[in-house]
């Protein structure tokens, strides 16, 4: 550009540039601001040398420092693992009850399986294990398998009724709408409401104990307390898994559900299963 | 600038070619580069005081942190120390927890209270005697009087070439300062660490990176702002001058010149005098100018560079003692005074400055003239902020003597809310945290007070269910406890009912208790 544009009135040098007749001045930018635009520049071609940076056909360049955030990564989790590993090989050597035992072990166990429970068991059991009709509440005192450390380590490990693992614990009540008539259903219904010290229909509560008697008490008793061999619910408590009241039990006497649950042992490891049997019992209900 | 001090031929008074770095008259455009100051070594009584203010504040600086001061075997015994890592704040007697914060947000309501009733009543205390930036810029500058002389010396050493001299007293001068910063950021880690310990680390190496760090920015902004920016800090990064015009009033206390006794100034008062010419007290000496740290003439009236360091009424005073002319041409004085006294001056404004009209034929200063009185320090703007201070004051100072030294909450488990239990009995799970804000162990029973029926167990704590436990409590530490309330199905009242964990010391009564609520199913209604 041979012309030069002076301002009139600042007697400055202007960029030629006119916006609605305001001009704008060709002043030169403050020397820091040079000087730091310059370091950045160099910066920046310093940096692509020892950083990956340059965009190569497969990869990038590597970098002079060899540097990776994957790496980084790996280094990091690796030393996560190191900061659990005198915790975590105490939990893989010593059997749940020196877990529970052990004050500071226990409270690691907890945390650990708090947080496999999380990721492998809220999706039945909910995230505060409270549970729901068909899947049960782990925080209570009632449990259809055993609620003894051992107990709720073999459940874990070995799930229930889970076809794949020869150990699962298995149980089925068997449909007794096939062998029972809808009145004789309804009356047996009414004495197990009864059981739990629920207002029932008298007139249909006398029948339904034989029924109960003849039918039921193989499994769950003659007191129809339950019997944890076979995974058979305490009927005279107040908890009920598949909903409370004589609509729900003829229910599940006429046609049973019955709830799977996979084994864990193989997919989490010895380790976490012990973890999570110690948070389980943790909930409040353990025995 | 011309470095020249020459005698006066009238007078002993030594004339200063001393010029502004910015008047009223010649403004100086926003981005000229600094003009160098070379203040003169000043002396009189506000110059006395400062030395006193800047004695004890560095003295509370540099010692406070090692100042000793027993609280048991379960507490540091460091007088000051904010522990970052512990989460403890201890004052002597004093110690908060960060809960306690609204402590200190009480007293930085107070300190600004406090600042805006110094300043609406003796104007920029602050800026001229206690900021710490005043009191370094003095040290820094005691520094540099002692290596390279006084005004003069100083200039003509910063004009004349790089000889071995100038050379020796300029790495000196730096190498003290540099001292002197490292001494400034090396004391401020001691308020955050035991002292005597963090000392040796530091000089073994062992000290945390941060206590590295925090040294060496400290240094470097002291150094910085002390000994190379100094008043550019005051001009143009301080917000307080912008704000301190709102704090004043016509009431206020402010360094001002008298120009109604000093104009119209003449260098040559007897010459004039003989000449039948009136003119003021000022001889223009511009001793007051060359003693500013600022750099600036406080003839041109009051002005935003002017932290009021009161060393112009020293420069002025003496020179007026050498007159033998009244104290005072530059003094503390308050505007609605200095107009009071300008009206006199100038007849109500219907002449220019007239000596004659503000003197007694016999030449002394009439008794018409206005004077500062104690008594107008009192007025409602200062009331009110002191009332606010001290209202602020005293209800922290009834917080700290109320305050509880042990503290229950109770976090209530929300997954689930409730539990049935295999009886019909309900449970509901609690995270109670007991606070023991003493340095002491001690035995707190937590007692469940409400709740008909119910019971507890502590997780971790082998007894059976009860209304009560005792639980053992760490020394200033808090204690996380699981509890489990039980209540029994026939005892439920309503799907929420509302209770108290009670926790007491027997042995110091102390008691603190927490509104928990209790949830049961809808059923139990």
């Amino acid at each position: 550009m041979s012309e030069k544009h002076i301002d009139e009135l600042s007697g400055i040098e202007t960029t030629g540039h006119e916006w609605d007749g305001i001009k704008e001045l060709n002043n030169p930018l403050p020397r820091w601001w040079v000087w730091t635009f310059y370091a950045t520049i160099v910066w920046a071609l310093a940096y692509t040398i020892f950083y990956p940076a340059w965009p190569m056909l497969s990869s990038a360049t590597t970098g002079v420092l060899g540097y990776s955030s994957r790496n980084d990564v790996k280094a990091e989790l690796a030393a996560a693992v190191a900061a659990k590993g005198e915790m975590a090989a105490a939990v893989a050597a010593k059997p749940v009850d020196e877990i529970l035992a052990d004050e500071k072990l226990r409270t690691f166990a907890i945390s650990a399986g708090a947080a496999a429970f999380k990721v492998n068991c809220v999706q039945c059991h909910g995230s505060g294990a409270a549970g729901s009709p068909g899947y049960p509440n782990l925080n209570d005192d009632e449990w259809l398998w055993g609620g003894k450390p051992e107990d709720i380590l073999t459940t874990i490990s070995h799930g229930i009724r889970f076809a794949a693992d020869d150990a699962t614990r298995f149980s089925e009540m068997p449909p007794f709408g096939d062998t029972l008539d809808k009145d004789q259903i309804a009356q047996v219904a009414s004495y197990v409401v009864s059981l739990s010290g629920t207002p029932a229909n008298p007139s249909l509560v006398e029948g339904g104990k034989a029924i109960f008697t003849e039918n039921c008490a193989a499994c769950h008793g003659e007191d129809a307390k339950g019997l944890r061999d076979f995974g058979a619910p305490n009927l005279t408590d107040a908890i009920w898994l598949r909903g409370s009241g004589e609509a729900a039990i003829s229910a599940q006497i006429a046609a049973p559900k019955h709830g799977i649950m996979p084994a864990w042992a193989g997919r989490l490891g010895e380790s976490t299963v012990k973890e999570l049997t110690v948070y389980v019992h943790s909930l409040g209900g353990g025995e | 600038m011309n470095v020249i001090a020459k005698p006066d031929p009238d007078s002993e008074i030594e004339r200063l070619e001393a010029s502004a770095v910015n008047s009223a008259k010649v403004r100086q455009p926003l981005y000229a580069p600094r003009k160098k100051i070379f203040p003169k070594r000043a002396s009189g009584s506000f110059r006395r005081f400062k030395w006193i203010v800047m004695l004890i504040t560095l003295g509370i600086y540099y010692l406070t942190p090692w100042i000793r001061w027993d609280r048991g075997p379960f507490a540091p015994d460091q007088a000051v120390l904010i522990d970052m890592a512990n989460r403890r704040f201890y004052f002597f007697f004093i110690e908060i927890w960060p809960q306690e914060f609204y402590i200190v947000a009480g007293l930085l309501v107070m300190a600004g209270f406090g600042l805006f009733l110094i300043t609406s009543a003796v104007g920029r205390a602050w800026c001229g005697y206690t900021c710490p930036q005043t009191v370094w810029v003095d040290l820094f500058l005691v520094v540099e009087r002692g290596i390279e002389g006084d005004r003069n010396a100083r200039m003509k050493l910063d004009a004349g070439p790089w000889t071995l001299e100038k050379i020796v007293k300029r790495v000196a001068k730096h190498a003290i300062w540099i001292a002197i910063a490292i001494a400034t950021g090396g004391a401020w880690i001691f308020y955050f660490a035991d002292a005597p310990t963090l000392f040796v680390d530091l000089f073994t190496g062992t000290a945390a990176p941060i206590a590295y760090i925090t040294v060496a920015v400290l240094t470097a902004t002291t150094y910085t702002f002390g000994g190379l920016m100094r008043e550019q800090v005051c001009t143009y990064m301080c917000p307080w001058p912008r704000i301190q015009a709102a704090m004043l009033d016509e009431h206020s206390l402010t360094v001002t010149y008298n120009d109604w006794r000093g104009e119209p100034r003449s260098r040559h008062a007897k010459k004039a005098a003989a000449a039948g010419q009136s003119v003021g007290d000022c001889v223009d000496c511009n001793a007051c100018v060359a003693v500013c740290p600022m750099g600036i003439d406080i003839r041109d009236g009051q002005q935003l560079e002017c932290i009021t360091c009161a060393l112009c009424i020293d420069a002025c005073d003496s020179v007026m003692d050498k007159l033998g002319r009244e104290r005072g041409l530059i003094s503390y004085a308050t505007l609605a005074d200095y107009n009071t006294n300008m009206a006199i001056a100038t007849a109500g404004n219907t002449c220019a400055i007239t000596p004659a009209l503000v003197r007694t034929p016999q030449g002394k200063l009439t008794d018409k003239l206005a004077h500062f009185h104690v008594r107008k320090i009192f007025r409602p703007r200062t009331l009110v902020y002191f009332g606010a201070w001290s209202l602020v004051g005293l209800l922290l100072l009834y917080a700290l003597l109320t305050r509880d030294r042990l503290e229950v909450n109770v976090l209530h488990d929300r997954n689930p809310l409730y539990v049935t239990l295999s009886d019909g009995a309900i449970r509901n799970g609690y995270t109670v945290k007991l606070l023991n804000k003493i340095p002491e162990p001690r035995t707190i029973i937590v007692t469940l007070q409400g709740l008909r029926g119910a019971e507890m167990s502590v997780v971790g704590i082998d007894q059976p269910a009860d209304r009560s436990f005792a639980i053992r409590v760490e020394p200033d530490k808090l204690t996380t406890l699981k509890v489990y309330v039980r209540q029994p199905a026939d005892h439920v009242e309503d799907k929420v009912q509302r209770f108290h964990f009670v926790v007491e010391d027997k042995s110091s009564f102390e008691t603190d208790s927490y509104n928990a609520q209790f949830e049961a199913p809808e059923r139990h209604k």
